[in-house]
């Protein structure tokens, strides 16, 4: 348990325990925003259960001057609405922190702590007094405790009240009910505590051109402007929101103003074996086309990416990845399928794997993705997790540079097979190992047999040694070619000489960049590559060989980033050390210091 | 090499289409399958079915899975695009092709083990999604690559060559296609020509899913005197219950018949199917009847043969989609991207 100390101005987590499915989501995401509009940056994790209602449900809101976003490990503040985890919640909160919560029921055998502060406030009563029907009062707790929380932390009423009504902007009734609840839990604070408390918001100015948003809504907003026209999926948390986001904006965006047709189509298919065929229907026919999906997913769709690999179609897959085995913990986060993603299928396989650290990166590298799997012609998977892809994260506004036009790659069109005596889809003129293609229905000269069977460089059937081998030395050749293409690391160097660097990839990212502040802090300087694709390229090598030491972070438990390295880079295992986090929660800075120093302390003995 | 290059040989007197193509345009490579295989009289009613339709060739897709049957687009339309999916998932490569071209001829050619045990699930959601495409089951009632186990839709009694005997009832495709609301259902034979060609045009001009479950025997595995799927026994138990005849757009139909007997059915680019009842007692274009009809037939031993069902009034994908006329994979890029501006005002939703 970390201790809370007094005062803690725009520095602090306020973690709201809830029962699913009553209505938290939108008084919890209401607060954050709240707080993003002081000017305050802030994030927001919600731990979620695999139900539609009645389990418990967490949201955790870090308010952090210093612009912190990952996960601290502390609860200055805690919400307590849920009777059957009340214990817990009561246990986790840090030494000085303040507990709220529902006193219309007595609490007394739990109220069992000395070292905080508890606070109670007859929500249900409240509400069972002013609103008759039923559901409204179980919906307007959530506002009430709002309104609590307004007073206790100084919150900008006047964006409260915006920001319901731009809610609620269609339903009157709606917002006078809401705003109701919140001056009843913001009155009977200010009458019965002292307030604001300690903890408390002041506004700043460091969220202008920033923006709240969630990973898979930017990157469907990435596949929209990417120019994506073919989507299908089959439904799997954590990235259903993807297509969904994907459907609203064509809606909006994509639809012939004048008679209403849409320009994409969208495909919800019978699973995904069939969702990744449709992708590849479509890609060989020159759409873009992608399809999200998650760890289940991505195995039902090893046959295919196999296939795909090579027979050389270009596919954009997102796997916002959840917790594994099997069916797992799908509402949980994890980054355990960078094994199966990267050699995906049976047979000597390799796929190209862009790794986001936030929403912004996540419509970035939507869009590099499509260029990628056109200019290789070859899947292209973009390696989201349920932290990034579900949760709100401060990021940059996006922008768009007008200039952007897609890479298409090699295709051949019409008026350039009329002027060539023969196509052959598999001869690499070029020396890249990226050979020429040509799209069905264009022209009689590029026709030819997509075959996932033997082939030779010609697009011929084979069964011959040398014939075969040919083919499979030249996509090694693609595969040097696409480490030159893919984007770069990105390199965060200590502010003094470091022996020690971390290697991660990924929603790590919050947590390392905090960890690296707070060693810094105690003398210990370490440099920081984020790897942002497989193949990893010349940085990555070099950034490994430069350093006596390198500590590779990631959130598996059998370090499959570590493994990737080795197997790709040559880079001995002794020299990497594994820093791992694989509950399910997203990272939280604590085991990154904890691991330096103990790494330190045991150089020291040694 | 293993695949085979047919020597392209055109007569001088060999009939042009309005293309100015001959049949040889329309042929492909030479058939690596056994002598006297079913599937070989397949791909010649295709040849003579694109060809007689006037289709350039480059505008067809050839979709096929895994199996013999599944290699027979190698031998065919050789100025066509292929592709040879993996087993049993040609639908979902059919389904994103014809998403993003709509206006490519779609011929998928299958089997009963591609279509009727991996497959299966693939193929009903073809069909439930009327994918605008032709979809051929080569039958046989055999896995013949993996040398003669039986297949799905084998019958019950049936034996295989090693003298095992089949207990499994089988899986028609028909009755499957009638129950999940098919838009074009047919079966026929490969040993007849002239109920297949038309079936197939017809079934190119469709707008939507056009099954044809063809019974093709498989010579070297399945055609022996205890097979259900053999030829001879095909010949003597088929059971045509209506001719299909097809007459292109602005034809004058010419042949003449007894009033009552011909049903004509206008297809959506001005051609006409007329469904001639061969079998008195058969409903054309009852679903419900047709269903029982072929149920009956099928516990007398007898296999019913025909377009035994169509209807043109369905929407298909693309309608049902509400998708723009254009082929999505013709759209220039600035009228798929929302631009700069575009972008900065929706995020204001975000702030």
């Amino acid at each position: 348990m970390a201790e809370s100390t007094k005062s803690r101005v725009n520095d602090f987590v306020l973690k709201l325990a809830n029962v699913n499915g009553t209505g938290s989501a939108s008084a919890n995401s209401l607060l954050m925003k709240v707080i993003f509009r002081m000017g305050i940056p802030v994030s927001g994790k919600n731990f979620f259960p695999s139900n539609i209602q009645g389990l418990p449900t967490w949201y955790e809101i870090r308010v952090s001057k210093d612009g912190y976003l990952g996960r601290s490990g502390a609860v200055d503040l805690m919400v307590a609405m849920n009777s059957n985890t009340y214990e817990r919640d009561l246990k986790e909160v840090s030494i000085g922190g303040t507990l709220l919560y529902d006193s219309t029921w007595p609490r007394d055998r739990l109220l069992a702590r000395h070292d905080i502060e508890i606070l109670g406030v007859p929500l249900a009563r409240l509400c069972n007094e002013h609103f008759s029907n039923a559901r409204t009062r179980i919906l307007m707790k959530n506002m009430a405790y709002v309104g609590t929380l307004a007073a206790l932390l100084e919150l900008d009423r006047k964006l409260i009240e915006e920001l319901v009504q731009e809610t609620f902007a269609r339903k009157a009734a709606l917002t006078e009910a809401n705003m109701q609840a919140i001056n009843l839990g913001y009155d009977y604070a200010v009458e019965h505590f002292d307030c604001p408390l300690p903890t408390r918001v002041q506004p700043m100015d460091k969220t202008s051109g920033h923006i709240m948003i969630d990973g898979n809504t930017a990157a469907a907003l990435g596949c929209v402007y990417a120019g994506a026209t073919v989507g299908a999926w089959y439904p799997i948390t954590p990235s259903t929101s993807l297509m969904d986001a994907f459907k609203s904006f064509c809606e909006r965006h994509r639809k012939d103003p004048k008679t209403g047709e849409k320009n994409y189509c969208i495909v919800q298919a019978e699973d995904e074996l069939a969702a990744i065929g449709i992708v590849l229907g479509a890609s060989w026919n020159g759409a873009r086309a992608f399809t999200p999906t998650s760890g289940p997913g991505i195995s039902l769709m090893n046959e295919f990416l196999g296939f795909a690999y090579f027979t050389e179609l270009p596919a954009v897959i997102f796997d916002v990845q959840r917790v594994g085995p099997s069916t797992g913990m799908p509402t949980r986060t994890q980054q355990a399928d960078l094994l199966s993603a990267a050699f995906a299928s049976h047979g000597d396989t390799k796929h190209v794997l862009l790794f986001p650290s936030d929403p912004g990166e996540c419509f970035e590298l939507a869009v590099a993705a499509f260029d990628l799997a056109d200019r290789l012609q070859t899947p292209v998977i973009v390696m989201s997790d349920l932290d990034i892809g579900m949760n709100d994260w401060m990021c940059k506004e996006l922008t768009w540079d007008a200039s952007y036009r897609p890479d298409r790659g090699k295709v051949l069109g019409a008026a350039e097979l009329e002027g060539v005596k023969a196509f052959h889809r598999y001869l690499d003129p070029d020396g890249d190992g990226i050979p020429y293609r040509t799209l069905p229905g264009v022209h009689p000269k590029g026709a030819y047999f997509v075959r996932g069977s033997g082939h030779n460089q010609f697009g011929a059937y084979t069964e011959d040694a040398a014939e075969y081998q040919q083919v499979v030395d030249r996509l090694r050749t693609k595969w040097a070619t696409a480490a030159k293409l893919v984007p770069e690391p990105v390199i965060r160097k200590a502010r003094k000489p470091a022996d020690w660097g971390i290697v991660s990839v990924g929603s790590c990212d919050p947590a390392i960049n905090e960890a690296l502040d707070k060693l810094a802090e105690k003398g210990i300087h370490v440099d920081y590559c984020r790897i942002r694709a497989l193949p990893f390229g010349k940085k990555v090598t070099q950034f490994l060989e430069q350093h006596d030491r390198v500590f590779v972070v990631e959130q598996n438990r059998d370090a499959q980033l570590k493994s990737l390295l080795a197997l790709e880079t040559n880079h001995p295992m002794q020299r990497m050390q594994s820093i791992l986090s694989y509950g399910g929660l997203p990272m939280d800075c604590r085991c990154i210091v904890e691991g330096l120093q103990e790494a330190q302390r045991r150089g020291a003995a040694a | 090499m293993t695949s085979i290059v047919k020597p392209k040989i055109i007569h001088q007197g060999l009939k042009r289409n309005a293309l100015g193509l001959t049949v040889r345009d329309y042929e492909g490579g030479m058939s690596t399958l056994c002598a006297g295989c079913g599937h070989d009289s397949i791909t010649a009613a295709l040849v003579q079915a694109f060809f007689e339709l006037d289709i350039p060739p480059h505008s067809v897709a050839k979709m096929s899975g895994i199996g013999c049957s599944s290699k027979t687009p190698a031998y065919f339309l050789s100025a066509s695009h292929g592709f040879n999916a993996v087993h049993g998932r040609m639908p979902s490569i059919a389904t994103g092709a014809h998403a993003a071209n709509r206006d490519l001829v779609l011929i998928g050619v299958s089997g009963d083990g591609d279509s009727l045990s991996i497959g299966l699930g693939q193929f009903m959601h073809g069909l439930r999604r009327n994918l605008n495409m032709v979809y051929i089951i080569e039958n046989n009632g055999v896995y013949g690559l993996t040398k003669g186990q039986f297949s799905a839709s084998a019958d019950v009694g049936t034996k295989a060559k090693r003298g095992e005997v089949n207990k499994q009832p089988p899986i028609d495709p028909v009755q499957i296609a009638m129950a999940l609301g098919g838009t074009f259902v047919a079966r026929s034979f490969s040993g007849d020509k002239d109920q297949l060609v038309p079936l197939i045009k017809a079934g190119i001009r469709h707008t939507g899913f056009a099954l044809i479950d063809v019974l093709s025997p498989c010579v070297t595995f399945n055609d022996h005197e205890d097979s259900t799927k053999s030829y001879a026994h095909t010949r003597e138990f088929r059971h045509p219950v209506v001719q299909a005849d097809f007459v292109p757009p602005a034809q004058e139909i010419k042949a003449a018949y007894d009033e009552g007997e011909v049903m004509p059915v206008e297809l959506h680019d001005g051609s006409r199917i007329l469904l001639r009842k061969v079998a008195k007692d058969y409903t054309v274009g009852n679903r419900g009847e047709a269903i029982e009809y072929i149920r009956d037939r099928q516990r007398a031993g007898e296999i019913v043969t025909g377009l035994l069902y169509i209807d043109e009034s369905e929407p298909d994908m693309h309608t049902v989609n509400g998708t723009i006329a254009a082929p999505l994979n013709q759209l220039p890029h600035e009228t798929l991207c929302p631009g700069a501006e575009a972008l900065a005002k929706l995020q204001a939703r975000y702030r």
